[in-house]
């Protein structure tokens, strides 16, 4: 009997043994590695130079992304307020980082090299809890292998969309769903004024076929050609051209809204060390650079945008904006525009 | 004699009592947990029905209620008559290749739901290559997402109606005819009512599949609003998960209504096998087994097409303007940063869901319909157990989110890691597989518990010994529904998943968000042939298990 034992609860425990031993070699390895939890809404490519530029920079602490689009990564942190579970930010719409600082979700922080930084990519009141990496700006993507099908006029400004040839042929973000979408008719209100504004997006809405729910659809729509014009922004609309569709990519000249990707480090995290080497290694030049690879226009004042096929006007044309001041409308612009515009259905 | 009983009828109570205490936990407490939001505002504070009244003066609330309600009914209309013939076909008729289509009908379910909506957009989008067939018409709004639905919850009606229409009493028929019953008359009073019970689930199941699902309307609905979307705008849009409560509680109207009418149902559907039972077996018959055998190929053909086209999208260089063949695309990397981690970790996940799934189900369903007393108790489990049909996947996920993760929880530990993800999902798709096991189980006469009781022999050994082997098939189609549905499930579990337990469904819809659509189709290509594969195991087993357990169905 006792024999039958001693044979059953060998294996066990030899079993035993190996799971303890590997557990005290991930403990080991865990001491030597910091792991921090980094929310993002990075594009996925960037993901991996990210993390690997940081860690070779800092060899004590590892990267453990939960990546998502800007409003699902935003209504996850924000819906885990109570517990929070990432260790720090970095690249997510500064408009979702104002929200967290304003529920006081982040922890008050100035990264080396903070002052360096362009005066729009710092955070301007005490407490200083987030930086800007680098900007994008609304853009239009303008399929011209379209246009040439159906005889479509070329496109510099705004009002140039109003144009009845354009019928049906205009894909916008719905901006009660997507950023961009709101970043786009929160500058139509401030360039055009508030009148203004809204009377522009009433004879746009003749014109406009669908409203997507992404920022990034209505652009790769136009580049696989289901419309002629697509309301998007920048860097997608780059990325589509370098991907070989035939998209001009259009930055109006009455100008046009941005939005910037920040980092902040998150209240409450027990990896504050560690957040913090992100956060100094977020604002620094090396990480500049490898921003410049996306992005054109950058915190940096010493990094130079080389991202390929980046319309080069773009950063003279921005319009000033006081983001928290867009922030602040925000219900009410949404609640007008759904009013106005959303629900009805598609002109014929 | 009394005590061996007794026990039994204690322990049948705990086990019901277990199985309800995990229905609350799972779905009760996190979908309490966010609808008490919402008559709560942003900062926490009471505010009663001020939430409800502005959304009711909503002025695009009717417009996306009136839109949710024809587009379900409407694609429910279409799909239930298709698949009552399609399953009419295979279980009651001689006609050739049944097993082929059986397993085509099953096609669309293997598949996320991405993928028909980019078989549409290639088919009949601007630049597709058959939108003359449109006539004008655009596919983004209510023509691509009814056309979508019809595809993606074919199976799902399929599969109850099938499951219903296999079980049928020959001498009901029998005697029919030899009362001088003709065909029609016969298929009206003893088919049809036979069947009822199944009819009214699918009819129900497919209302409320359409009713709540979000991934198709968001992608090719245009700018047509549907409740589902709309719960999209304010929790991903705005993070506004308080009027997001609102809009999801609006949704639950139709489940409770379906709880009702299947009550009501169920009341009046007897036991088709009862312990003397004699299994139906079709006759041919040549002019109904060819126009069935027409009809089945129409509709196979349809669903390979939609598919078809998703694979060849998976393989061209970049549609439209360089449709070249490459295989550039199945690495994912290039797209995804977790690549095939995130394939592993479905694998992983469904493989859970599916084992873990299929136990709890299945002895909640077996409590609920072979055991005695306690009706109040069975009731609620039975309740419990269809409301997550109408719950929208993007409602679970940010339920429990605010319930897992609140400090206070005691099982806070399972954020964040696998297993979350796993009662998320079998809560999830708890409906379907529960009206599944319940239908197999109401099918078999109480005349054997009787018996059995009569004979001494307790319920356990009477559930192990005839009620599952009985039901190992409809347990094996539980195991099989559970696991492709967790392979391509995305509104829930996107809010749930950890850095390390990212899924290949979410994976779908980050890189169609991020335009490498083709990326995507791989990705759907390649969860639809891990999928195939399960099903060709599924259908190896079950005939085997026919083999062992089913021969008494032959006379």
């Amino acid at each position: 009997m006792i024999d039958i034992f001693k044979r059953g609860l060998r294996p066990l425990a030899v079993a035993a043994t190996a799971v303890a031993a590997l557990f005290a070699a991930q403990a080991a390895d865990a001491q030597q590695r910091t792991r921090i939890t980094v929310y993002t809404a990075l594009e996925n490519d960037q993901l991996a130079p990210y993390k690997e530029a940081f860690e070779r920079a800092h060899p004590d602490v590892e990267i453990a992304w939960v990546r998502d689009s800007t409003g699902t990564i935003t209504a996850r942190f924000l819906a885990e307020r109570e517990n929070p579970r990432a260790d720090a930010i970095w690249g997510l719409a500064l408009t979702s980082i104002l929200m967290f600082e304003q529920q006081n979700l982040l922890a008050e922080y100035s990264p080396q090299g903070f002052a360096a930084l362009k005066p729009s990519f710092r955070d301007a009141a005490a407490p200083i809890t987030w930086h800007g990496m680098d900007a994008f700006a609304a853009a239009i993507c303008y399929n011209s292998a379209v246009a040439r099908q159906r005889n479509l006029p070329p496109i510099r400004t705004w009002a140039d969309l109003l144009n009845p040839a354009f019928r049906g042929q205009i894909v916008m973000p719905n901006p009660a769903s997507s950023g961009t979408g709101y970043l786009t008719v929160s500058a139509w209100l401030s360039i055009m004024g508030e009148a203004g504004g809204w009377d522009y997006m009433s004879k746009l809405h003749d014109n406009v076929a669908v409203y997507t729910h992404s920022g990034s659809a209505p652009c790769v729509q136009a580049a696989r050609g289901e419309a002629a014009v697509g309301i998007s922004f920048d860097m997608r609309a780059a990325r589509e051209k370098t991907q070989g569709a035939p998209v001009d990519i259009v930055v109006p000249t009455d100008g046009v809204g941005w939005e910037m990707e920040a980092s902040a480090i998150v209240r409450g995290t027990r990896n504050m060390a560690a957040a913090q080497k992100l956060m100094d290694f977020s604002a620094s030049l090396a990480a500049n650079q490898l921003y410049a690879r996306y992005y054109n226009i950058l915190a940096h004042p010493g990094a130079t945008g080389a991202a390929q096929n980046y319309p080069a006007e773009t950063e003279a044309r921005l319009i000033r904006a006081d983001f928290a001041a867009i922030a602040a409308m925000r219900e009410r612009v949404l609640a007008e525009w759904t009013r106005r515009f959303d629900g009805k259905s598609a002109p014929r | 004699m009394f005590k061996r009983f007794d026990t039994d009828a204690i322990f049948q109570r705990l086990a019901l009592l277990a199985v309800a205490a995990f229905l609350i936990v799972v779905l009760a407490l996190p979908l309490g947990t966010l609808f008490e939001k919402s008559f709560r505002d942003r900062d926490g504070v009471w505010v009663g029905l001020a939430n409800w009244v502005r959304y009711l003066e909503t002025p695009s609330l009717v417009g996306s209620l009136w839109n949710t309600i024809w587009v379900s009914a409407l694609a429910t209309a279409i799909v239930v008559p298709l698949a009552f013939v399609y399953a009419y076909a295979l279980t009651r008729t001689t006609m050739r290749w049944r097993g082929l289509f059986r397993a085509v009908g099953l096609v669309p379910i293997l598949a996320p739901s991405l993928l028909p909506a980019i078989s549409l957009i290639y088919l009949f989008g601007n630049q597709g290559f058959a939108r003359w067939m449109l006539m004008g018409e655009t596919v983004y709004g209510p023509i691509g997402i009814v056309i979508a639905q019809v595809f993606y919850c074919f199976p799902h009606a399929f599969l109850i109606l099938a499951t219903a229409l296999s079980i049928a009493d020959k001498r009901h028929y029998e005697a029919a005819s030899v009362l001088g019953a003709g065909q029609t008359r016969i298929f009206l009073t003893v088919t049809l009512p036979g069947v009822k019970y199944g009819l009214v689930s699918a009819f129900f199941v497919v209302f409320t599949l359409v009713a709540t699902d979000f991934g198709i309307p968001k992608v090719i609905g245009g700018r047509f609003n549907v409740l589902a979307t709309d719960i999209y705008k304010q929790v991903v849009g705005q993070q506004n998960f308080e009027m997001g409560a609102v809009v999801g509680m609006v949704l639950l109207l139709p489940a409770m209504l379906a709880f009702a009418v299947d009550r009501w149902v169920a009341k009046r559907q007897v036991a088709l096998l009862t312990a003397r039972a004699v299994p139906y077996e079709p006759k041919p018959n040549a002019i109904r087994d060819r126009a069935l055998f027409a009809f089945c190929a129409l509709i196979a053909a349809c669903i390979l097409t939609l598919l078809g086209v998703a694979v060849w999208a998976s393989f061209i260089q970049y549609w439209p303007w360089n449709t070249a063949l490459t295989l550039r695309h199945y690495v994912f990397s290039n797209a995804d940063a977790s690549g095939w981690e995130a394939y592993w970790n479905s694998l992983q996940m469904s493989a859970l869901v599916a084992t873990f799934g299929t136990a709890a189900i299945g002895v909640g369903a077996w409590l609920v319909e072979k055991t005695k007393g306690a009706g109040i108790l069975r009731g609620a489990v039975h309740l419990l157990a269809m409301i997550p049909l109408a719950v929208p996947g993007l409602v679970l996920g940010i339920a429990y989110i605010f319930f897992f993760n609140a400090p206070s929880n005691p099982l806070g530990f399972v954020y964040g890691t696998m297993a979350i993800l796993v009662l998320n999902t079998i809560a999830h798709f708890y409906t379907v597989a529960h009206l599944t096991s319940l239908q197999a189980l109401k099918q078999m006469d109480p005349e054997f518990e009787s018996v059995s009781a009569s004979l001494k022999v307790s319920v356990w050994r009477t559930a192990w010994r005839v009620t599952l082997p009985v039901a190992s098939p409809a347990a094996l189609d539980v195991w099989f529904y559970m696991f492709v549905n967790s392979m391509t499930t995305v509104s829930a579990v996107v809010f749930l998943y950890g850095p390390f337990t990212k899924l290949a469904s979410v994976s779908i819809v980050n890189m169609d968000e991020a335009g490498f659509t083709a990326s995507a189709a791989a990705m759907g290509v390649v969860v639809v042939l891990t999928s195939g594969f399960a099903k060709i195991l599924h259908s190896l087993l079950a005939a085997y298990l026919a083999k062992r357990t089913q021969a008494w169905r032959a006379r």
